[in-house]
């Protein structure tokens, strides 16, 4: 009995084993090799570093370097105004899918439903270079069929591109949201629709009153997604780079980091980024659910 | 998100909605009853199908939004460069080139692009495989054992969920230089092998499904812990599973942070770092526009068909630990 009981004292560990082992290499042991080298300064000897590296002790002079860089200040102050438009505008979007598709009004819910989700197969880089073709003048068909109405629209524009960006990222997230809140939407008893029948609640009734509350947990699992999501926004940005001028090395936090660690080679600011970003987007997160849990209580 | 605050608020909600409920119901009545006077049986199947219109139309045209550029890279993949930028985008031109083109993407540089695709077939289905397996161990053994530390490890794991994998990528890629790892096909896999999200997914779903009295008349015939979790767990947990793997599997796919950071060698390129690595060189060489437009389409091709097929696998799992 006691053999037996050790074992099951020790499955566990060995169950867990596999997975803690590699959350150590790929997650724990990074961020610590991260927040070390942000406190770190490496000064080279000589002309060429010919005589050596110092690492030593640096305090906060790489997150002080950081955060008096107006460029990247300027890159999270933009993500903030990115997230602001386009989250809110995805969550809307994909719970009146949502809603509609599981509504009784809607016909073939399944094919719609295919048709909405497919986006999230396509990689983001991919979906980039799709809507880099219909962005580019000359070859998008959607500014020929602009211009027949009279429009110009430049979408790769100083003021538009970052909503050019904000559509893709739309484009490629809401079929996915949908269906997280379609999953949640379908959890709903059955007996609560019924029990709105008989009360001859309408649908618009039936959403406000029994679907929006109780998908709300989704919604704001959805959200926080989103938030670090859009913080650590970098394939978009980067592949429209190459059409869009407007887009300098430092547009997104992310690509200010990339830009640090592989153009200027300097490893301990870039992790001062990388850390500021995380915990950007973990203070957002918190602040997030603090702020809607205590609304519903 | 924990299973009890749901079932907590589902409660309440009922009770709400069904109180709300016995107060109106008596002036519903009389309402449903002037109404059928007035208008007759008809009416409501009249509105309904006008809602059915309205309704179906709106979701045609947000189709048509998602839709666009997937019609538009198939009609860009039958074309020639030079219609490519001569010819209407929304509508196929004169020439077919289709195969051309397609020809071109399976044989350019010793067929680099099937050596893309099966980088990325070889990232993605291993890496989801295996990260499937650990999540649905480490979720179970956190759902169904007591031990100390368990909260401290959940704890850890949890945070690692909010942690943005960018975030991690660039110290891991010195990490991985220092070991010798770097530009190895185990930089791009080994990172994929850890689902936070999928442990905290399979967690819930055990703690709702998995028979902890089951597990006690399976100790009592002598089957070992591991057996247990192996014949016991592992099959009552496979919905939960087979959307984990989904999404770990679309996640490896899609990622592009990771293995741009980690390789430098083009042999060893996922599908979507070929492509832009393609794409890079249209400034140059017009022709690569040709490459780019029938890579994405032979490449999104399969997920298409993934996407629209495993749907229904999507909808169940996500949340349905969370009902029970």
């Amino acid at each position: 009995m006691s053999a037996s009981s050790g074992a099951t004292r020790r499955a566990p560990w060995v169950l867990l084993a596999p997975f803690l082992a590699l959350f150590l290499l790929t997650f724990l042991v990074p961020i610590g090799m991260a927040l070390v080298s942000s406190f770190t300064k490496v000064t080279r000897g000589g002309l060429f570093g010919e005589a050596g590296v110092v690492a030593e002790f640096a305090g906060l002079d790489n997150y002080a370097q950081v955060v008096g860089d107006p460029n990247f200040v300027a890159s999270i102050g933009r993500m903030f105004l990115f997230g602001i438009v386009q989250v809110p505008v995805m969550l809307i979007l994909c719970t009146v899918l949502a809603l509609l598709l599981e509504s009784a009004s809607a016909k073939w819910p399944g094919a719609f439903r295919a048709a909405y989700f497919l986006p999230y197969g396509v990689p983001g880089v991919i979906a980039t270079i799709l809507w880099s073709f219909l962005y580019v003048p000359g070859l998008s068909p959607l500014i020929d069929v602009a211009e027949v109405v009279g429009a110009s629209p430049d979408f790769l524009g100083a003021d538009t591109v970052l909503w050019s960006i904000a559509n893709i990222v739309t484009w490629s997230y809401t079929g996915y949201n949908m269906l997280i809140v379609i999953a949640q939407l379908k959890s709903i008893p059955v007996e609560l629709y019924e029990a709105a029948k008989v009360d001859g609640a309408s649908p618009l009734r039936v959403a406000t009153s029994i679907q929006l509350p109780l998908i709300r947990p989704a919604l704001l699992l959805t959200a926080v997604f989103s938030i670090i999501g859009t913080l650590q926004l970098f394939a978009e940005a980067q592949v429209l780079q190459r059409v869009a001028p407007a887009i300098d090395s430092q547009y997104t936090p992310n690509l200010s980091a990339y830009t640090t660690a592989f153009a200027y080679n300097d490893y301990n600011v870039a992790a001062a980024q990388s850390v500021l970003i995380a915990l950007v987007a973990f203070t957002l997160s918190i602040v997030f659910l603090t702020v809607t849990n205590r609304k519903s209580a | 998100m924990s299973p009890s605050r749901t079932t907590a608020e589902h409660a309440t909600t009922t009770e709400s909605i069904v109180t709300a409920g016995s107060s109106r119901r008596r002036g519903e009545g009389r309402a449903a009853a002037r109404r059928s006077q007035t208008t007759g049986p008809d009416r409501s199947a009249g509105r309904s199908r006008a809602s059915t219109i309205v309704v179906t139309g709106l979701l045609v045209v947000v189709a048509l939004y998602f839709l666009v550029p997937v019609y538009w890279v198939v009609v860009a993949a039958t074309k020639t460069t030079g219609d490519l930028f001569g010819t209407f985008g929304f509508w196929f031109a004169p020439t077919f080139a289709l195969w051309d083109n397609l020809g071109q993407v399976l044989t350019y540089g010793d067929g680099v692009f099937v050596r893309w695709l099966g980088n990325s077939v070889l990232y993605a289905g291993v890496g989801a495989l295996l990260a499937t397996y650990f999540a649905a161990a480490g979720g179970y053994a956190l759902a169904k054992y007591e031990f100390r530390g368990r909260n401290a490890v959940f704890g850890a794991i949890l945070g690692g969920v909010l942690v943005p994998g960018t975030a991690t990528a660039l110290p891991l890629f010195l990490l991985f230089s220092q070991m010798g790892l770097a530009n190895t096909y185990w930089s791009v896999l080994l990172p994929s092998l850890v689902s936070p999200f999928g442990l905290f997914l399979c967690r819930i779903y055990a703690q709702a499904t998995v028979d902890t009295s089951l597990m006690e008349a399976a100790r009592l015939d002598g089957a070992g812990e591991l057996r247990i979790f192996h014949t016991l767990g592992l099959r009552i947990l496979t919905p939960a599973l087979v959307t984990v793997f989904l999404f770990q599997l679309v996640g490896i796919w899609n990622n592009y942070f990771l293995p741009l950071v980690m390789l430098s060698d083009v042999d060893k390129f996922p599908v979507t770092l070929g492509l832009n690595n393609w794409l890079s060189q249209t400034d140059r060489l017009p022709e690569f526009y040709q490459l780019t437009t029938g890579g994405v389409l032979l490449s999104i091709i399969p997920l298409v068909i993934a996407m629209v097929v495993l749907q229904r696998f999507w909808r169940g799992g996500l949340t349905e630990g969370s009902v029970k």
